[in-house]
């Protein structure tokens, strides 16, 4: 197929654009909740959600050219696409990528919201009597979780955190933390994308910088002008 | 205090320790920028959650402002895969 053979030079250009990250592919504990995390920090793993986002863009371009959609055009449509293609890179394992796909796509087809992996909370926890039973449905052994302040920022955050706002204290804390290693990558491989599309010579702000000006120096060949 | 009473009443599915509470703060703290040099005693849970909201916040700008770069790059041409390919052979 034509895009495996374009989506070639694509990636090795970014793969020498990039300057090489501190952690490697090994996933540097064994832990179980690190692990996903590790994931998002991978070179492999931007260089999918690159070239799963520059198919993406594809659509976008191609329906903004042809038709006038219905759909947001300029920015917005590319933050979609780009959102749709981080929750797809999360392979559904998470709420937040589960509840993009929901929302994004509910107008074309409803995605079946998985069954979730961690047990749900059960509801005899409000039974237990405690005066705050709506808020701490956990036990609260802490005076730390039991403080409004530390409620009110974990409700903000759940509003942050697609598909987690009515979620318990320690689910939100674990989707915050995929939600934002996964947001980085997305950040570092648009940037990426962004200075391929805009020349990526000369001097550039982002990390990707040195890499991507010393690569294209040295790869720069006299324009063919006969 | 009534937080122990309804310690023992809870069955054992869905309790969840002050470690594992502590463990998701923590690691939470790792993945901040700001808050990842200093010490975990230090740093209080309300600040760890102040800075991770203000820190998504900020991610969701900078994602909004290049998917503007993007699609202002993009309007001018026919495909994504195009102008790459075309940017990669102008170098």
């Amino acid at each position: 197929m034509s895009s495996t053979v374009i989506s070639n030079p694509v990636t090795n250009s970014d793969r020498s654009k990039r300057k090489k990250k501190k952690k490697s592919l090994q996933p540097k504990d064994q832990n179980n909740p690190n692990n996903h995390i590790i994931k998002w920090k991978s070179e492999a793993q931007q260089q999918i959600y690159s070239s799963k986002l520059i198919q993406a863009l594809n659509h976008v371009t191609i329906s903004n050219k042809t038709s006038s959609p219905s759909a947001p055009r300029g920015g917005r449509a590319v933050r979609e696409a780009a959102d749709r293609v981080l929750a797809v890179a999360a392979k559904g394992r998470t709420r937040w990528s589960r509840a993009i796909l929901t929302n994004r796509l509910k107008l074309k087809f409803r995605k079946q919201k998985r069954p979730q992996r961690v047990p749900p909370p059960p509801s005899s926890v409000v039974a237990t009597g405690s005066s705050r039973s709506k808020k701490t449905r956990f036990s609260v052994l802490r005076l730390r979780k039991s403080l409004p302040a530390v409620q009110r920022k974990v409700r903000v955050l759940g509003r942050l955190v697609p598909g987690c706002r009515k979620q318990p204290f320690p689910v939100i804390l674990d989707e915050a933390s995929d939600y934002i290693a996964a947001l980085e990558m997305q950040v570092r491989a648009m940037t990426a994308i962004t200075e391929l599309l805009s020349g990526g010579g000369g001097s550039s702000s982002s990390g990707g910088g040195d890499s991507s000006s010393s690569s294209s120096s040295s790869s720069a060949a006299p324009p063919p002008t006969s | 205090m009534s937080s122990r009473r309804s310690r023992s009443r809870q069955s054992g599915t869905s309790r969840i320790t002050d470690d594992q509470i502590n463990d998701l703060v923590s690691k939470l703290q790792q993945l901040l920028p700001e808050l990842r040099n200093s010490r975990s005693d230090k740093v209080s849970a309300a600040k760890v959650l102040q800075e991770t909201c203000s820190y998504i916040r900020n991610l969701h700008r900078e994602v909004d402002g290049l998917s503007e770069r993007l699609s202002e790059l993009l309007a001018t041409t026919d495909t994504a895969q195009a102008a790459i390919i075309r940017n990669l052979l102008m170098q």
